[in-house]
């Protein structure tokens, strides 16, 4: 039986060239990119490569560009700089209730210290209200982070909007782009963000690197120190080939971006068209959100079981994010989009695909779905 | 090509790689998810776990996987002082700590901690009755390097351990990051409470490391989200990273049992040949060094100078730690040593890894002594 892996929100597979990227380099190339000599040097450039890059592809100057370990360290590292750079201007912290936990958790620790935190709602559909966040500015606001895609439905929050609000206010604006990144047009100049992080292995890069962009002259304090490395901004011997890896996998979306929008527009479309055949809601926006997830809420199964059933039937989807997993909490996003609806929060899929995801694999998916809500 | 800059990183070893590329390519799920593509992954991230455990002869459940030896000594340091810091507010460490050590320590200094910093001796060594004297009743961390990433100095850490022991509320942290694969170190034995690791200096990749933290012991995790990693460390655990890291222990284990007697040999040859080269200090100790560094000085030449002499001969080395090779300056641990500032300016080393051979060393030899000659005559 073929599996079917219908999680890429959580994490995808490498690319085959980067794999052969990596696997190249990595016997070849082995400096530390701190050391002067020639194995250092052409190790650094591996390093400032993947920076162009980066930059390039949102709009920054490479200087603006650190390296972090992934999404997690991103979020963290900016928020805590921010609110500390801030700290003397007010204590007013403003993102929403459907934040990834990097972001959301980064929030309730702050509040422990004695920051005050507006977590805004969202719509029916997913998305932040531009109004909302006008209302909830105050003079003593000093930080705003909202997630640009969301990782449990897709939908695309109209950052550039809060962008232009938040232009004449004091507060930085943190943007968390782990599911946008390559996914979606990404400029940071246009969307006027101090801070945006992204993670590579949610584009089929390498797990354990991704980028934080701090805008030229916005504060910054490190979060790990103890080395000259990216500017003293993240110390640490640089995860080289990793990084390279990361170069590679976006220079492929870079290229196929039109391509892999398509195919999900497709894979999309068949889900929905598939899963008509039994009774559901659909949680993802019809507009306005990525192609390459779908949300969707059952009726009166108990989703432990389900999800158990869909996996010994080879398909891997989730109920919500990852990173929550371990436990089958009741989906955050889902009840701050319907606060009324329990049980939409609670029967949850989340299909997301990408690299590799066939048409049929979409019908299968839901024929599976289909079958096993109805035997349940 | 001679490669004597293994301090700085390691080539690393072609089964890691091969171990890496394979999990990468077939194993590549997020080990939070709950379906089999994740079970699968996060089996491999506990039998790595359990691999690196009894590497180091503790219990699976002890080991937190990391982006490397940075990120856990910051976790250690910083984690214990947080969480701990209504027991007290003294913590203490060396003058002669890694700067991944150093700048935390001097971070928790301007949030109300009182650091003491220990000094050493003209051999780098901190003295263990200094420690003594130090401890109070309100010490809550102790962090000692094992082994001195810039001169090879081997810390007395079981003695340390020993007193550490004695005050309930204080815990032991030691940078393991240049010790591990070199010089053996009992960490139950030494009552050693957190250790952190970096892979690429042990035939590992750059980017993976590990930190050892007792079971009894909670720590404050620096960064809040997913709670992976026994909410010590949110984020996507790197499962391919993870495995390398295993790996790479494994590999460095088995070329230190065939290869320690050879690596000391030639690392007292060179020692003996430096030190009889006019115009040469030595900062490394004789007696109590790794077997894989081997730091002296110039004072009267240029450092930078002469590696650059040695680099055209394709004999690759460092002036001083790679994590502060941009800022030219004195070294800050040969400055310790109480030296001098002529010494502590002109410092070199040369760290070897178990490929290294008694050719390489002879030939890295002669081209040195014919460097400080040329560069020695046309300073007259
Ligand atoms: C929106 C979002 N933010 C942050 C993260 C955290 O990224 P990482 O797990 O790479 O640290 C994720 C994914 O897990 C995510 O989907
Ligand atoms: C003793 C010591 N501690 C910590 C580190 C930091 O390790 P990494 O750069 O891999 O984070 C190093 C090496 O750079 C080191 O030699």
């Amino acid at each position: 039986m073929k599996r079917i892996y219908l999680d890429h929100a959580a994490t995808t597979p490498m690319h085959p060239e980067v794999i052969e990227t990596m696997s190249k380099l990595m016997g070849e190339i082995y400096g530390n990119p701190s050391s002067t000599h020639s194995f250092g040097r052409e190790a650094k450039k591996l390093v400032d490569s993947t920076r162009r890059k980066i930059a390039a592809a949102i709009g920054a100057a490479p200087q603006e560009i650190v390296f972090t370990s992934g999404g997690t360290e991103g979020n963290n590292t900016a928020i805590f700089s921010a609110v500390r750079s801030m700290k003397d201007k007010g204590n007013h912290i403003i993102t929403t209730q459907i934040e990834h936990h990097a972001v959301l958790n980064v929030c309730r620790q702050l509040e422990k210290q004695g920051f005050t935190v507006t977590y805004l709602p969202v719509d029916q559909n997913g998305f932040v209200s531009v109004e909302d966040v006008k209302n909830a500015l105050k003079p003593e606001t000093i930080l705003v982070s909202i997630m640009y895609v969301n990782n449990e439905m897709g939908a695309i929050q109209p950052i550039q909007e809060i962008g232009e609000i938040l232009a004449d206010h004091q507060a930085l604006f943190h943007v968390d782009g782990v599911q946008a990144f390559c996914k979606i047009p990404l400029n940071v100049e246009k969307l006027k963000v101090d801070f945006l992080s992204a993670a590579s292995h949610k584009i089929n890069g390498p797990k354990g690197v991704g980028f934080l962009y701090v805008k030229k002259g916005v504060p910054f304090f490190a979060l790990q120190f103890g080395g000259d490395q990216e500017r003293k901004r993240r110390a640490g011997t640089e995860n080289t080939i990793s990084i390279a890896g990361f170069g590679k996998a976006i220079e492929v979306y870079e290229k196929n971006l039109d391509l892999y929008t398509e195919r999900n527009k497709n894979i999309n479309q068949i889900l929905r068209e598939e899963l008509e055949g039994i009774e559901h809601f659909i949680n993802s926006p019809k507009e306005g959100a990525v192609p390459n997830i779908l949300s969707v809420s059952f009726h009166d199964v108990c989703v432990q079981a389900l999800l158990t059933n869909l996996d010994i039937v080879g398909l891997a989807v989730s109920s919500g994010s990852a990173c929550s997993a371990g436990s089958h909490e009741p989906s955050h996003v889902l009840k701050a989009m319907f606060p009324d609806d329990e049980d939409r929060a609670q029967i949850v899929i989340r299909y997301s695909f990408g690299l590799g995801t066939t048409e049929e694999d979409a019908r299968k998916a839901a024929r599976k779905t289909i079958e096993i809500v109805k035997k349940l | 090509m001679i490669y004597l800059d293994n301090s700085a990183t390691t080539k690393p070893d072609r089964s890691v790689l091969e171990s890496y590329t394979k999990i990468s390519t077939d194993f590549w799920a997020n080990p939070s998810s709950m379906h089999q593509f994740g079970g699968e992954a996060g089996q491999l991230v506990e039998r790595a776990r359990s691999q690196a455990a009894s590497i180091l002869g503790v219990n699976t459940s002890e080991i937190i996987f990391t982006s490397g030896g940075t990120e856990s000594n910051n976790i250690a340091i910083k984690g214990i002082a947080i969480q701990y810091a209504n027991r007290g507010n003294h913590i203490i460490t060396s003058k002669i700590e890694h700067p991944s050590v150093r700048e935390p320590f001097e971070q928790l200094a301007e949030n109300g901690f009182r650091v003491t910093y220990l000094p050493v001796d003209l051999d780098g060594r901190i003295s263990v009755d200094d420690l003594k004297n130090a401890m109070t009743e309100e010490t809550i961390l102790v962090s000692v390097m094992h082994v001195n990433n810039e001169i090879g100095t081997i810390q007395p850490i079981e003695e340390i351990g020993a007193i550490i022991n004695k005050y309930p509320k204080c815990f032991f942290h030691v940078d393991g990051i240049q010790g591990f694969g070199k010089v053996p170190l009992d960490l139950v034995k030494s009552k050693v409470d957190l250790y952190s690791l970096s892979a690429h200096k042990f035939y590992g990749l750059k980017g993976t490391g590990l930190l050892y933290v007792r079971d009894a012991i909670q720590v404050a995790s620096l960064l809040a989200g997913g709670n992976q990693e026994r909410r010590i460390r949110s984020g996507t655990v790197n499962v391919a990273g993870a495995v390398s890291v295993a790996k790479a222990m494994r590999v460095s284990m088995e070329k230190y049992n065939k290869y320690l007697s050879k690596m000391k040999e030639m690392h007292s040859f060179l020692y003996r040949e430096l030190s009889e080269i006019n115009g040469i200090v030595m900062n490394s100790p004789l007696a109590g060094c790794a077997p894989h560094i081997v730091n002296f000085s110039i004072p009267e030449l240029n450092n930078e100078v002469f590696a650059r002499t040695l680099e055209e001969k394709q004999i690759y080395v460092s002036t001083t730690s790679a994590c502060s090779s941009k800022t030219r300056a004195l070294s800050k641990v040969v400055s310790e040593l109480g030296k001098g500032d002529k010494v502590a300016g002109s410092s070199v080393r040369l760290s070897l890894s178990f490929e290294t051979t008694q050719e390489e060393i002879e030939t890295a030899l002669e081209v040195i002594r014919e460097s400080i000659e040329k560069l020695s005559e046309l300073k007259k």
